[in-house]
């Protein structure tokens, strides 16, 4: 009986440290990139480039929120606008400023291509993404 | 005997328990990287049940926690520079060139909370630390506000909510809302804060990149008016 309570017993100190640990490595974690980044991977993956990661913070600063989202367009849905670069080129969208004249024109690809590859579609840190997904979101933090 | 291991059982969790939170509380940086690596990714799955049933450290229970709740101790923001954030390819040479955060940060009004970016936007433009273009072809242009509020009641205990246009209409065009997202009628726009988390009505940019639902008190911010009516004791 003594052996059988110091085995269970055994396996649950097991059980509990590594429930323990994960807890504690995984999630200390602090976010890392800011609130409100959007990374865009509708067509970047399949065409072999890095995802775009938009910065909201960057952008607010400098121009207010209708813009982009009512000048331009943007619906409020991270890669709902379906945007590729033949529409940049054309002044829409991302275009409407990133045209060498209000801001970087297209030809720095790699300044907006520059998330990991793989990053799927997101605004990093949102509400819904925190709570759907917590183990996805610490991951890619 | 049952009983009797239960209880050992619960002791040993406990000592278990408060012992990595003082460790990760007094060496966290080298600490963290080893034991990341001796933990690997089979760790992820299993972490989610662990701080439910007991509620351990405080340094701990912070991390642990969905950040979603206000009680809870947030982790320090870092706002690192955009090659360490994570989400950036540090290996592509253009990275290095994006401004970091703390650039702008460092002048700005910070938030209560310490939610959302840390930055309380609202008190930045108002104290004009940013101009934001209105336009972006014209830097005169200004924008047209409306200084109307609205109040909301909601059914429960909370505080009625002010909605300002005036905040709002500093920042968005009337069409930004109207009519897709709010029906410009009074009572046409049933709402709750479960639709407001899962991203819609308000939750269209607070919890994405307005400041997130869990600064509650920044909306509901009017006592509630409940002076004759109700039942009384």
């Amino acid at each position: 009986m003594q052996s059988l309570i110091r085995r269970t017993l055994m396996s649950r100190m097991l059980l509990v440290w590594s429930l323990v640990l994960a807890a504690t490595f995984v999630y200390t974690r602090p976010a890392m990139a800011e609130y409100g980044d959007v990374v865009i991977n509708n067509y970047s993956d399949k065409a072999e480039m890095r995802p775009v990661v938009f910065p909201h913070w960057f952008h607010r600063v400098r121009f207010a929120c209708k813009v982009c989202h009512a000048d331009l367009g943007f619906k409020f849905k991270a890669g709902g606008n379906e945007i590729d670069m033949l529409k940049i080129i054309d002044g829409k969208y991302c275009g409407g400023c990133h045209n060498g004249s209000i801001a970087w024109s297209v030809s720095n690809c790699n300044l907006c291509h520059s998330g990991k590859p793989g990053t799927p579609t997101q605004v990093h840190e949102s509400t819904l993404q925190e709570l759907a997904t917590p183990a996805r979101s610490s991951a890619t933090k | 005997m049952n009983h009797l291991s239960k209880l050992i059982y619960f002791a040993l969790l406990s000592v278990l328990m408060s012992a990595p939170a003082a460790i990760a509380a007094t060496a966290p940086q080298p600490a963290k990287g080893s034991a990341a690596k001796a933990t690997p990714a089979q760790a992820a799955p299993v972490a989610s049940p662990a701080p439910v049933p007991q509620q351990p450290q405080p340094a701990m229970a912070g991390a642990a926690a969905s950040p979603f709740n206000r009680l809870m101790k947030v982790a320090p923001r870092r706002h690192l520079p955009p090659p360490e954030d994570g989400l950036r390819d540090p290996t592509n040479v253009e990275t290095a060139l994006l401004q970091p955060p703390l650039e702008v940060y460092a002048s700005l009004p910070k938030s209560q909370g310490d939610l959302g970016n840390g930055i309380n936007w609202v008190a930045a433009l108002n104290d004009g630390k940013i101009k934001p273009r209105w336009d972006r072809n014209d830097p005169t242009a200004e924008p047209m506000v409306m200084d109307m509020s609205v109040v909301r009641v909601p059914k429960g205990t909370m505080p009625d909510v002010v909605f300002p246009h005036k905040q709002h209409t500093e920042w968005l065009d009337c069409s930004n809302c109207h009519p897709a997202i709010f029906v410009p009628q009074k009572g046409a726009n049933q709402m709750n804060m479960a639709a407001i988390i899962l991203g819609q009505k308000c939750g269209v940019c607070h919890g994405k990149v307005a400041f997130p639902v869990s600064e509650c008190r920044r909306c509901h911010s009017q006592p509630k008016q409940v002076a004759a009516k109700g039942p009384q004791p």
